[in-house]
């Protein structure tokens, strides 16, 4: 992993120092609520329902044992014993006190963490593949780029004012586990047929009220001409970006309402301008990827029994490793995923004590490696398959060896109207609802992927618009209905997906769920999983079940 | 007099601003002036003939290289910042100083707070105009926050990969 070298602790403690000062500001009055607002938003720093919210930055989703240790200590010491992952594969505090947050920023910046840029109209934490450097179906390690990236939009004096907020995501695996198509930039690390490394380049999607999949502008963007591109794409939209309508200001309107084509061509213009000075000198990328060198694994056999035998004799372990172990590119390895969606639980809240847990298990049997994912889970990427009993067993102790990833109870849900001053509707109680609805493991396999996911407004960050099942919370007259849409999918087959008809009452989503997934098990061909068979039937076959009874 | 912040050599210093602000329905006065683009393109040839120093102030929609050819003959560039989160003036700065290489003052006008001010000084701009009344010092202050930097802009700071190798 990327250590923090001297420069880039002096820049935490600076900023950390100088965030100190602008709460001294406020607490003395000197700054009012209106002038401290910019201030602490670059702080990651949000004044939500109940409490302030400190939204932590998680670069790329990777983090050290120590780390998510302090991540535990805070949220025991500062907050109520927990913490809740984001989609954006952060860390967010809800319970936070003002006059705490420089010290929770020190705190941070001992263990190399920070709030940086996790909120404002700026660049926002880069995402990749949390089973980088793990899995064997990726080109290269993608964690090279997002680091590179990590230091060039951090503190960009051009690029920290722009007209909305901006995610960029790489993945350099064809199985997309970044949702690359729905970010402003996508980038798919590639490898050409002489051997190189390149992008391509997926601009303008995204979600919220507008939903888009994003259209290539580049097929293939030499490896090394990455930060001159990017910043020729963000000085095209610095400029021309709309300003006037915080709803149409995302770059995606842009690109829309120039063309892909026409956009292209301004981002050319520009490149050419820009020319080579501003890319990275090879000797800082060798510098970046020795950093990300594999880890140290064994020469193992591919086989290990006392991991066969414990499959053998323990049903329930089997059913873990059959749903949250994936295939590692190492022989005797396994990727782990932890399911932070306990039947009942906050889709993607820890708690403190699950941290250590996590923590002590990734520096005992996972090379100090923890990965958050942008569905809300935890990955350890490599585990011995030796080791996987006695992770497995650790995690069950701990209530996080929940065997549904990708099941249709590992759902995406925003924090909702428990929390967020933006919300017309409630999105957690739903998404526990349908959990508890699909508790019998046994059916839940049998129905196999489904991605369910929840937005308590039309902000979107439930990402509803790319669930296979999405469901949009919104108000009517002073209740809650929720609006469902099916096809969606933010993978390499990505899709925005449509409405499925009249919005429902809260207390009908789940049933409403349940009679979907009954369609889908009556219709579907061997093999096919829900969006399959949903993208082959049409909607016609889930509305009338659905809305039957209504007639 | 309003406060006027010169940056030169690293050191912030207040000073008295010799030019005037000209809006477009004014009688030009005497000395030299800031006029808007549209005022400079119309009447820019006679008050250079007149041999008084020229700005010319640029709203954050206007970009910088329509002033490509005559910015040897200006002084002053002032970027207006509407609102503090207009990023647009940040592009602005970047194309006259580190790409058109314009020699005069590129001065920030508007909603200019010494929060902004690290960014502003790091893209060009080397005279600041407060919204509020932020001594030379405190932009000081702000514009030294930071050790390091990351990457490269128009102030030539080393970035920190440059810094790295060194």
């Amino acid at each position: 992993m990327y250590q923090y070298d001297v420069i880039d602790k002096e820049m935490l403690a600076d900023r950390s120092a100088e965030f100190r000062g602008q709460v001294a500001r406020r607490l003395s009055g000197e700054l009012t609520e209106d002038q401290f607002k910019p201030l602490r938003l670059m702080n990651g720093l949000y004044l939500q329902l109940h409490a302030y919210m400190l939204r932590v930055a998680i670069p790329y989703g990777s983090l050290n044992p120590t780390q998510l240790r302090k991540l535990a200590w805070i949220g025991r010491t500062y907050d109520k014993g927990y913490g809740h992952f984001t989609t954006r594969t952060n860390l967010q505090f809800h319970w936070i006190k003002l006059a705490d947050t420089p010290d929770i920023l020190d705190h941070l910046a001992q263990v190399d963490m920070h709030a940086i840029q996790t909120s404002g109209n700026c660049i926002r934490n880069t995402t990749t593949d949390p089973y980088a450097g793990a899995t064997a179906e990726e080109v290269d390690d993608p964690r090279v780029w997002a680091e590179a990236i990590r230091q060039w939009s951090t503190f960009h004096p051009e690029f920290s004012f722009l007209p909305r907020k901006f995610k960029i995501a790489i993945t350099a695996a064809p199985k997309d586990r970044t949702a690359a198509k729905v970010h402003d930039i996508g980038l798919v690390l590639k490898r050409a047929r002489d051997g190189s490394l390149g992008f391509e380049v997926i601009v303008g999607g995204g979600m919220g009220r507008t939903p888009y999949v994003g259209p290539t502008i580049k097929e293939f963007l030499p490896v090394n001409r990455l930060l001159s591109y990017l910043e020729a794409i963000l000085r095209v939209y610095n400029r021309h970006g709309r300003r006037d309508n915080i709803y149409k200001a995302r770059i995606k309107i842009l690109v829309a309402a120039l063309g892909k084509d026409e956009f292209a061509r301004q981002v050319e213009a520009e490149w050419a301008k820009i020319g080579e000075a501003a890319d990275l000198p090879d000797t800082e990328l060798a510098r970046i990827r020795g950093a990300f060198a594999a880890a140290n694994f064994e020469v193992l056999p591919a086989q290990s029994e006392a991991f066969e035998a414990a499959k053998a004799s323990n049903p329930a372990f089997a059913r873990f490793v059959r749903n949250n172990l994936k295939p590692h590119k190492k022989a005797g390895y396994g990727i782990v995923e932890i399911s932070l969606k306990g039947i009942g639980d906050t889709p993607g809240d820890a708690t403190s004590e699950q941290m250590d847990v996590v923590a002590d298990l990734a520096e005992r049997y996972g090379q100090n490696d923890i990965r958050v994912t942008h569905e809300q889970n935890l990955v350890l990427p490599h585990v011995k398959l030796d080791d996987v009993p006695a992770v497995w067993a650790a995690l069950s102790e701990a209530g996080i060896a929940t065997p549904n990833i990708n099941l249709v109870s590992d759902i995406i849900a925003c924090p909702g109207l428990d929390y967020c001053a933006l919300a017309n509707a409630r999105a957690i109680p739903v998404a526990q609802n349908i959990a508890a609805k699909f508790k019998d493991q046994d059916r839940a396999e049998k129905i196999g992927e489904l991605k369910i996911k929840i937005s308590g407004c039309i902000n979107a960050c439930g990402h509803h618009h790319v669930g296979h099942i999405g469901i949009l919370g919104v108000d009517k007259k002073g209740e809650e209905f929720y609006q469902l849409t099916l096809g969606g999918s933010g993978a390499e087959d990505a899709a925005v997906g449509s409405m499925l008809g009249p919005a429902l009452p809260y207390d009908k989503v789940a049933d409403a769920v349940d009679t979907l997934v009954e369609v889908y098990l009556r219709e579907r061909h061997d093999g096919e999983r829900f969006l399959d068979t949903f993208r082959r039937t049409g909607v016609t076959p889930f509305k009338e079940a659905v809305y039957a009874d209504a007639h | 007099m309003p406060t006027l912040i010169e940056l030169k050599d690293g050191v912030c210093r207040g000073v008295d601003d010799p030019f005037t602000h000209v809006a477009d329905d004014q009688d030009m006065p005497a000395g030299d002036v800031i006029v808007s683009l549209a005022r400079f393109q119309a009447e820019g040839e006679g008050l250079l003939a007149e041999g008084r120093r020229v700005g010319v102030r640029l709203q954050s929609h206007e970009e910088a290289e329509v002033l490509a050819y005559d910015l040897p003959r200006l002084s002053v560039v002032a970027l207006e910042f509407p609102k503090y989160r207009d990023g647009r003036a940040y592009t602005n700065g970047y194309v006259l100083s580190g790409r058109l290489k314009f020699k005069g003052q590129v001065r920030a006008v508007g909603d200019v707070l010494r929060e902004q001010a690290g960014f502003m000084a790091r893209v060009g701009f080397d005279a600041f105009e407060p919204a509020d009344d932020a001594s030379a010092n405190e932009w000081q202050a702000a514009i030294r926050r930071y050790r390091h930097v990351y990457q490269r802009s128009a102030d030539g700071r080393a970035p920190a990969f440059a810094e790295r190798e060194s």
